[in-house]
């Protein structure tokens, strides 16, 4: 049945909005059923805040993990002076070929900087730290080499890269020994490799927690909303149209959880700053707790949403098929 | 508008509610569709609203085959049938102009143009001081013009009505045939389910009896016209 032959003969004919009208109207509505499903979260505050708030604590856990990780991170990285490289000369090189050994290792990139004590130095502080002044000077020779006191920077300072540098500096001819106290550092990167992973596997179970919770709330929405949906499938409303609000109801409730969790996170880390700070002072660190930056703000919320959105869409999916109209 | 050609529908438990029935409804044309209850009606009514698909044979929705419609374009076929139910299925939830509003905001329009529309269609069946209220408060009668309104709102080419007087006074009864009529007389194609025999006796329009799971008797005039399948 083609439009004008229809007409012809019913002079009724079906109309539907032009192309370019229904394109705006497409959007007109996303949004309008933005803003309806906002405001059906305010018409029922209380059942809706106790799910937003079990999506918001079960987000602040791994976030708050997360901080606490970070802030060992960037106290870890003031230690750096623990990856510090001794460079032993050769006994045959001098304080002068090693001061110029010094000036060429200082522009490596790698490289932070470079002190060098020279063999009589060498002698004076072990003379001082060990005790052996009594044996040192007994024996003719000076029996100690000159020394480089060599700081990575920051980005070599990574156990790996570390070695990486230490075999360099190994090859030149000059070097003796070349060592680093890396054993310290490898365990404490190992302990936060484990810390991290135990974070995930957290954030992981709890993520699916947050998935599982926007799920059943949604379903039981949608059984409050039988009538409604099924009445709507019957005059021709497609399921994108049908599903679309409750969408946005899961998208509000990740939303306003991540909201939640980044406020208790908030709270927490303003409760702890004082004693971190009375501590870092007794260790004469001027250490201070470190919150949240934006980028991490912003991660958490965009996952918070995702996870929202997600976990009603998995409960429309499935439940949305059960009801047509009878 | 609708073609039944040899239908069956047998619902899973072997109940057979509708046996060889072929009939046909044309373009502009209104018709009643009677028999006791248990004859069929409800499933013929549901074959043409796109709610049960049948068993056997083909049924035509202006032209097109429903029995192998893909499922993505039901939403879009259900909007050519407007449906008016004996038990209203409004909104409760929401004011009168918000329920006649919902075809057109699933079909799409602009904000102005729903305005326009639902008033029109609420004056259609003279309720439109009422747009406001909530249906709740209304009548029997007045929610029963409120399915109406929605059904006609978005003007698909076929209305179809189950029981619409079932519950209603001879006079409300009247009045909701006339708003029928008067659809029927700008062209479009009208089918009621109805056990109300005695009013429909004296009104000039074809009727499909059913009687168990047959078509009993067909008095619906053939329309010379080309509603084949297209």
């Amino acid at each position: 049945m083609s439009p004008d032959k229809s007409r012809k003969r019913g002079g009724q004919r079906m109309d539907r909005p032009p192309a370019h009208s229904r394109f705006k109207a497409y959007f007109v509505h996303h949004l309008r059923s933005l803003v309806a499903s906002l405001g059906l979260l305010y018409r029922h505050p209380l059942s809706n805040l106790m799910t937003i708030l079990v999506i918001g604590i079960a987000l602040a856990l791994p976030t708050g993990l997360y901080l606490a990780l970070d802030n060992a991170r960037s106290i870890s990285s003031n230690w750096d002076g623990a990856a510090q490289i001794s460079l032993f000369t050769k006994l045959t090189v001098s304080n002068k070929q090693a001061q110029q050994l010094a000036d060429k290792i200082r522009l490596y990139p790698e490289i932070d900087q470079v002190s060098m004590l020279t063999r009589e130095q060498s002698r004076q502080e072990f003379r001082d730290l060990a005790g052996y002044g009594d044996a040192l000077d007994a024996l003719e020779k000076n029996p100690l080499p000159a020394v480089l006191i060599i700081t990575p920077s920051a980005a070599h300072a990574h156990p790996d890269a570390a070695q990486r540098l230490i075999e360099k500096l190994r090859k030149l001819p000059q070097a003796d020994i070349v060592q680093l106290d890396l054993e310290w550092v490898k365990r404490l990167f190992a302990i936060m490799d484990i810390a991290q992973r135990s974070i995930l596997v957290v954030a992981s179970l709890l993520a699916i927690a947050v998935l599982l919770v926007v799920g059943n709330t949604i379903r039981l929405d949608i059984q409050n909303r039988r009538d409604e949906i099924i009445i709507t499938k019957q005059i021709g409303g497609t399921d994108a149209f049908i599903r679309r609000p409750f969408l946005y109801n899961g998208l509000w409730y990740g939303l306003f959880g991540g909201l939640i969790a980044l406020l208790l996170v908030g709270i927490s880390v303003a409760w702890l700053r004082g004693s971190v700070e009375s501590l870092s002072l007794l260790y004469q660190s001027g250490y201070t707790l470190r919150s949240l930056d934006l980028r991490s703000i912003g991660v958490l919320l965009l996952l918070s949403t995702t996870l929202g959105l997600a976990g009603s869409w998995l409960s429309v999916g499935r439940h949305l098929k059960q009801m047509e109209p009878q | 508008m609708i073609q039944f050609h040899n239908v069956f529908k047998r619902y899973p438990g072997g109940h057979e509610a509708l046996a060889d029935v072929s009939l046909r409804l044309g373009i502009g044309q209104m018709a009643f569709l009677t028999g006791h209850s248990g004859a069929g009606k409800s499933t013929l009514l549901k074959l043409v609203s796109l709610i049960e698909r049948p068993t056997r044979g083909q049924v035509l929705l202006d032209g097109v085959n429903i029995g192998n419609l893909r499922r993505r374009r039901i939403p879009y076929m259900r909007r050519k049938v407007g449906v008016i139910f004996q038990d209203h299925r409004l909104l409760y939830d929401r004011t009168v102009f918000d329920n006649v509003a919902l075809p057109l905001i699933i079909a799409g329009y602009r904000h102005q143009e729903i305005g326009k529309r639902v008033r029109a269609s609420l004056d259609k069946v003279g309720l439109l001081n009422k747009e406001r209220v909530y249906p709740i408060t209304l009548s029997g009668g007045e929610q029963q013009r409120i399915g109406i309104a929605r059904a006609v709102v978005n003007k698909p080419p076929l209305l179809l009505a189950d029981e619409p007087t079932g519950n209603l006074d001879p006079e409300l009864s009247r009045e909701i045939m006339g708003l029928f009529e008067s659809f029927n007389q700008v062209g479009v194609s009208v089918l009621i389910a109805t056990h109300d025999l005695e009013r429909i006796a004296d009104m000039p329009y074809g009727v499909f009896n059913l009687k168990d799971s047959r078509l009993l008797s067909n008095t619906v005039p053939a329309l010379e016209e080309n509603d084949h399948v297209a």
